[in-house]
């Protein structure tokens, strides 16, 4: 167990590539962080950094108290789970799991004891003797899981372990993830471009963009106050409407359709708007609102996702499945759900955090 | 390609068969060959049933071997040739999985032009650079020795680049999981490498070992003592007899024990040589 300091780290790969900059990152003990971004962003880099098998070109790592940045990956005190798991293919799955143990010298009977509770607490023990070529993708996923608990290191780092699943095992492994990380406390770092996996295992979210970070917070707090359009259009599925508007004192201008935002204007001139599907809803015959003109529908069973346009710019609403639709259509939404960022930067524009980030109770994620 | 007609079977059969009869003729006359007496070639009819001097014949090859051919026993050229195609096929196999972990996993300078310096000694026969080796062969005392034999050939571009090509395919993170396991490049390579590589490992020995045994040129260039000879050049002296005719009833005795090991080698290993050509370890 130990907290994780990451100071002004950067990476600059030979030939002047930048992967990653400045990032500035403290994880408490026992905190399940999870970093997220697109293909490309520097969030593998700066795993493998943490975990030493890349150099670190600035900056600082720290696991506990101790700088590690010169520090070989087997003394760092932490465990790897890889992508394409990257179990021994020639070893049983034993000694798959006891591989790390006997290169410390671990005595035979500790290592006994703890291939056997790591087995028993992943439900792996009937296959301990197989290799990882007989075992399934889910049951490879728990081995290379094993390999890391055994080690009972400072910190596990997760490199997007459950992308070579189907759709249905994630699901059921990203809860074992999280199941288990509570039950060991140990702090965990977590590497993902799912941004759902992201908003269900984190305790604190770390969106990555360009090699820098756009915003860290925890995954509710992410969602309902993104600090720039990156992370608004990024997190949430369907991922955030974000249309051109203008403000006119307290009125908002969308392409041809004006609302008022009964004080709620936090700034004025031209700015990118921005409102979750499930904000969006039909609007009563005597409230202002948006016209809407229908493009086509998605049933997702639970509610139904409406694409069309205002204007020319595309929105997508989340509407119940019993809406009636029409080729057009008028909708609304409440002027304080509305998040605005600035219509340069992108960044999120100060006096506009929604008041319901606090006051709404949490809206289920899915 | 299902379909059950008599005739195609019948088709298929009979190419097969030809095809078998084809390879197999010649080496079923040279065994007929080594069973006859020396006069039974003299008609220029070549019979085809086998005769009756078989135990003669390799007795004497064997014993004494062929002396005003210049030919020491076949026992001690079999020696010859099993030393050197071991030490061959053993050698090149270390050297080269050695320096293709090397090129690998290891970033040094001139790590590119090293590989690339390698691979283009695979578009040179040894033969190309045959004047030069001996020269610095026989400057270093090596003429008429095992190291003589063995060493100019030890290195092998075709396996280092074997070698380079499979452990491409060994992925990444297997090296990187093996390092946050706390295992060093030397106990990576014991530990995950070499368990890996044993299929391809099984099947260029028997590469290299035909290789060797089959080594021709090399040894009659750098060996005049008949204590040194292999059994390839074995053949090749008794075939040429200086005065009087070719005891062609021996030369095939010869051939028929000179193929016999290399046939040896591949039965046995055979089921790992298939594997380590077709299998790769998923």
């Amino acid at each position: 167990m130990a907290s994780i300091d990451v100071e002004n780290v950067g990476k600059v790969y030979t030939g002047g590539v930048r992967a990653v900059t400045d990032i500035k990152l403290n994880i408490a003990d026992g905190e399940f962080i999870v970093l997220v971004g697109p293909s490309g962003c520097g969030k593998s880099t700066l795993l493998r950094m943490i975990a030493g098998l890349e150099t670190i070109s600035e900056g600082e790592v720290k696991i506990g108290s101790r700088t590690v940045n010169n520090v070989e990956p087997a003394d760092r005190d932490i465990a790897m789970v890889f992508q394409n798991y990257a179990l021994y293919p020639h070893m049983t799955v034993y000694n798959n799991l006891a591989y790390g143990l006997k290169n410390r010298g671990t005595p035979k009977s500790e290592i006994d004891a703890r291939v056997a509770e790591a087995a028993r607490m992943l439900e792996i023990t009937q296959y301990l003797e197989r290799k990882p070529r007989a075992l399934s993708g889910g049951q490879r996923q728990r081995v290379a899981m094993g390999r890391a608990i055994v080690r009972k290191p400072a910190a596990f780092l997760f490199d997007e372990p459950l992308s070579n699943l189907d759709a249905k095992l994630r699901v059921s492994m990203r809860g074992e993830i999280k199941r288990l990380q509570r039950r060991l406390g140990t702090t965990s770092i977590y590497v993902t471009h799912d941004q759902l996996e992201a908003m269900t295992l984190a305790d604190r979210l770390v969106v990555l963009n360009g090699g820098q970070i756009e915003q860290i917070g925890a995954p509710l707090e992410v969602y309902h106050a993104p600090a720039s359009t990156f992370v608004a259009s990024f997190i949430g599925s369907p991922a955030m409407n974000l249309v051109r508007g203008e403000m006119h004192g307290d009125r908002l201008a969308i392409g041809p359709a004006m609302i008022g935002l009964n004080g709620f204007a936090p700034t004025s001139g031209a700015v990118t708007v921005g409102v979750r599907a499930e904000d969006l809803r039909i609007a009563r015959a005597d409230e202002e609102a948006l016209p809407f003109r229908l493009e086509y529908a998605e049933e997702l069973g639970s509610q139904r996702l409406v694409h069309g346009a205002i204007g020319d710019q595309q929105i997508t609403a989340a509407v119940s499945p019993e809406t009636e639709l029409a080729p057009e259509m008028r909708i609304a939404v409440d002027a304080k759900r509305l998040h605005f960022f600035a219509a340069d930067t992108g960044k999120r524009l100060p006096g506009s955090v929604p008041a319901q980030a606090k006051l709404a109770p949490a809206e289920p994620v899915v | 390609m299902v379909e059950n007609r008599p005739f195609l079977n019948f088709l298929t059969h009979l190419v097969l068969i030809v095809g078998v009869a084809l390879v197999v003729f010649p080496v079923y006359l040279a065994f007929i060959a080594s069973t006859r007496g020396p006069s039974d070639f003299l008609t220029g009819v070549v019979p085809l049933t086998p005769g009756n001097e078989f135990w003669a014949n390799y007795n004497y090859l064997l014993g004494s071997g062929e002396s005003t051919a210049g030919a020491p026993p076949f026992l001690l050229m079999l020696a010859n040739s099993l030393a050197m195609a071991f030490m061959i096929s053993i050698g090149k196999i270390a050297i080269s999985i050695v320096s293709a972990f090397a090129i690998v996993y290891f970033r040094f300078p001139f790590r590119v032009l090293a590989f690339w310096v390698i691979f283009m000694t695979l578009m040179l026969p040894v033969e190309v650079r045959i004047l030069p080796t001996y020269k610095v062969v026989a400057d270093l005392g090596m003429l008429n020795s095992y190291p003589g034999l063995v060493i100019p050939v030890i290195a092998s571009a075709t396996a280092t680049f074997l070698f380079r090509q499979f452990f491409l395919t060994v992925p990444e993170e297997m090296m990187e999981a093996a390092r946050v396991d706390g295992a060093g490049p030397l106990k990576f390579f014991r530990d995950i490498l070499l368990p890996l590589s044993s299929t391809n490992i099984a099947a260029l020995f028997i590469i290299m070992f035909i290789y060797g045994w089959n080594q021709y040129l090399w040894p009659m260039l750098i060996t005049t003592e008949p204590h040194y000879y292999t059994v390839v050049m074995g053949i090749k002296r008794l075939a040429s007899v200086l005065d009087g005719d070719t005891q062609w009833n021996l030369v095939m005795a010869g051939v028929i024990l000179a193929g016999l090991p290399p046939v040896l080698v591949i039965i046995f290993m055979q089921r790992l040589f298939v594997k380590g050509l077709v299998e790769t370890e998923k």
